[in-house]
């Protein structure tokens, strides 16, 4: 489902930022809008984990250009913690362990600041148990989660499973999933992306970073994008995903001019669909420095 | 280490005034001549004085110890003051005569006194500097036959009970700071447990050292008879000054058979700035004797405080049956350093200890364990089960953990446990991510980590140990 201008959730204006001084986005132009599902695909190394993490405004990267509006305002000057109470949420590739704390005592705080934030009643602990354990239903989560502490312990399949739960009981505006799929089996699979369709609706957008094109079989996407390089290459609908899956990804590196797994040579913005602002020649002229 | 974690270790210091109360102090420096005008100060009888020159001259003789893992300049024994009292120093029938400025200090700490005492339902001895001031609830006490007092009025009052139980379970020579305690002790608490006796309330002990360079040197004695109980805590406090303090006191348990002793600290001595200037150098003796069977003494301590920590609270399980307990947590931040740990010396059949210690260190501190578990070939069915867990918080800090263990009993069981873990930027930004602040992300971790040590403390004083680590830890985050 498309809807209209006014919609418009997430707007990323070239976006360049580094890790450790090293250029890794180089110019990321994204329009995502509520009740849209996208992908975005690419090899190894190509910027799509450090794009999600820095959308939720982790420390290790630094912002060294563009812009990113969330509903509008200046998404990057908020903390990560002003972030996430805005509605932003990521579904974290590897979520970390945090021994000693309680999954349940971490979910209700999260849950609770999260309903504080938008003026909401929070939950007493037995109030956030029978909802929780609702929740938990959907995913098919033993209810034994809620005693152990925060991932640790957790299989893959259960760390994701409980990165679901967790959007499930914040109700992100934007989530974005990196690499859920990874890790699971099918049936994790199937259940995880059952999951996450129940919480896709007209008001919020989700974004997909993946490998594979097998999640997509669960999550139907309104579009794919490939990164390559640091760049937004080529955007399309859902069957780039099949096409990138038969023939990889080389040809669209190609297609656009970028040197295959390498930091691109030219520039891709024209196969950018979203409304991409102009990108300014010196970024272009840059690019194959670093390949 | 990123500026949020440098933010939330650099909280200043709480109880950092110094109460402007007149001292009267004696002159610095220490010789025989010093120990004998303490013990006349007191008007000790003959056998004190005997006692604290027999340490003495043993101290003499011994060299200060050099093997923790800590590091200071030398003491200068010389330049301590051993002796100081707030004047005046006339008996005290009531609170209402206590130095009004004394009183706010007190207020100030947080010490539970008079009313407050009797609405928090603990009975308070308070130590500032070198003399008790004040114990409340005497009287009730009294009813059931528990005696709760300072050291010095034991002494005068129930000179049999002290005689016979000071120095047993802690010998004058025991080790350097044990025996400069015995000599130059000037006050401490003293609780008596007649037997069948179960302490209708926690007693407790409120230290604090005022006067720059002055040493307090305080003496503990708890013995519980057959069958008795008490539950003890212990708060200590201390102004900033920029100058190094010495605290070396000497706590001794005594537990009879089946009697029980739990032993409560949450320790903040002033810990130096956060470069490392000034602070308490706390060296202290706590050790407890299970003399008889099935008895049962279980000490917790959260030490957050002092520029170096270093001590082991000890049990020696002599009574068959006997059990003994050591839950600790020690934060480290800035510059401070701790070496502590527990002895349990297992000798009587079927004893059994348990171990739980939580290291925390952020900034450049260093924090280590040391424990040692011994197995007498008497101690047949012995059990110990030891926990050694270390979280570090940033890069610049250390942890490290050393533990004895000799067995001379082929019965026992003995199992060691150690964790090492760390607060790292990815935990806080996944709390981050999910709304959660750094602050309360820490503390909720810390807490995490404390747990199975917080369960063990009173509840009170849970309260006030977690919000301790939180203001240790907590500040403006940036």
């Amino acid at each position: 489902m498309i809807f209209e201008d006014s919609n418009t959730l997430l707007e990323a204006r070239g976006l360049r930022a580094t890790v450790a001084g090293i250029e890794i986005l180089k110019g990321i132009d994204l329009v995502v809008k509520s009740g849209e599902v996208h992908a975005i695909m690419g090899p190894n190394g190509s910027g799509k984990s450090t794009f999600a993490k820095m959308l939720a405004g982790h420390p290790a990267y630094q912002v060294t250009g563009g812009e990113v509006l969330f509903e509008g305002k200046n998404l990057l000057e908020l903390a990560p913690e002003a972030r996430a109470r805005a509605g932003v949420f990521l579904g974290f590739q590897y979520p970390v362990e945090i021994p000693g704390v309680a999954n349940s005592q971490f979910l209700r705080l999260a849950y609770n600041t999260l309903q504080s934030e938008r003026g909401r009643d929070e939950l007493d602990p037995l109030e956030f148990d029978d909802f929780v354990r609702e929740k938990m239903k959907l995913l098919e989560m033993n209810p034994d989660f809620l005693d152990r502490s925060v991932n640790e312990g957790f299989s893959g399949g259960e760390k994701k499973r409980n990165e679901i739960l967790q959007m499930a009981l914040l109700t992100p505006k934007l989530a974005i999933l990196d690499e859920t799929d990874s890790g699971l089996d099918i049936d994790a699979l199937r259940v995880v992306a059952g999951g996450v369709n129940r919480l896709s609706g007209k008001d919020n957008a989700i974004v997909l970073v993946t490998h594979y094109q097998r999640l997509l079989n669960y999550i139907e996407p309104d579009y794919v994008h490939v990164m390559e390089g640091g760049r937004l290459i080529k955007t399309g609908g859902k069957d780039l995903a099949l096409e990138l899956e038969a023939r990889g990804y080389d040809w669209v590196s190609e297609e656009a001019g970028v040197a295959p797994a390498a930091n691109g040579a030219a520039a891709a913005q024209a196969a950018n669909a979203t409304k991409a602002a102009k990108v300014k020649a010196a970024r272009v002229a840059k690019g194959g420095a670093s390949a | 280490m990123s500026t949020v974690l440098q933010n939330l270790v650099n909280q200043p210091y709480q109880h950092g005034f110094v109460s402007d109360i007149e001292s009267d102090v004696a002159p610095i420096g220490l010789s025989e001549d010093t120990i004998r005008l303490i013990s006349a100060k007191k008007s000790e009888p003959e056998w004190l004085l005997e006692f604290r020159l027999k340490a003495y001259r043993q101290w003499l003789a011994m060299e200060e110890p050099n093997w923790p893992n800590v590091k200071y300049p030398k003491i200068d024994f010389q330049s301590i003051s051993y002796y100081s009292a707030p004047k005046p120093r006339n008996t005290l029938a009531s609170m209402d005569e206590v130095d009004p400025e004394l009183l706010r200090t007190f207020e100030k700490l947080g010490v539970p006194m008079n009313e407050r005492a009797k609405l928090a339902g603990v009975a308070v001895d308070v130590i500032f500097d070198s003399v008790s001031v004040a114990t409340t609830y005497k009287a009730k006490l009294a009813e059931v036959g528990i005696i709760f007092c300072s050291i010095s009025e034991a002494v005068h009052n129930h000179p049999a009970l002290v005689r016979q139980y000071m120095g047993s379970v802690v010998p004058v020579g025991d080790n350097y700071y044990a025996a400069l305690n015995s000599a130059v002790f000037t006050d401490g608490s003293f609780c008596f447990i007649p037997k069948g006796v179960k302490c209708p309330m926690d007693l407790s002990t409120y230290f604090r050292i005022n006067t720059e360079n002055s040493g307090q040197f305080e003496r503990t004695l708890i013995v519980a008879e057959e069958g008795a109980s008490v539950s003890y805590l212990e708060g200590c406090t201390a102004p900033k000054f920029d100058t190094n303090q010495l605290h070396a006191a000497v706590v001794e348990l005594v537990a009879l058979d089946d009697a029980d002793i739990k032993y409560s600290t949450v320790q903040n001595w002033y810990a130096g700035d956060e470069n490392g200037k000034g602070g308490i150098y706390n060296f202290v003796t706590k050790r407890g004797l299970c003399k008889g069977v099935n008895s049962r003494i279980s000490w917790t301590q959260v030490e957050t405080g002092s520029a170096i920590t270093w001590k082991y609270p000890s049990c020696v399980l002599r009574g068959d049956g006997s059990v003994g307990e050591f839950y600790s947590v020690a934060l480290t931040n800035h510059h401070q350093q701790a070496d502590t740990g527990t002895k349990m010396i297992h000798i009587g059949r079927n004893t059994r200890s348990t171990i739980v210690s939580k290291g925390i260190s952020a900034g450049q501190s260093n924090n280590s364990y040391r424990g040692l578990v011994r197995i007498a070939p008497t101690a047949a069915g012995a059990r110990n089960h030891s926990q050694c867990d270390s979280m570090l918080i940033g890069d610049r800090c250390g942890a490290n953990t050393f533990p004895y263990i000799q067995v001379n009993n082929p019965g026992a069981q003995v199992e060691h446990e150690a964790s090492t873990s760390k607060i790292g930027e990815d935990q806080l930004f996944y709390f981050a991510q999910r709304g959660i602040g750094a602050e309360e992300a820490v503390s909720m971790i810390i807490n995490g980590f404390c747990k199975d040590v917080f369960q063990q403390l009173p509840m009170e004083f849970a309260v006030e140990a977690t919000k301790l680590l939180g203001l240790k830890l907590e500040g403006s985050v940036g």
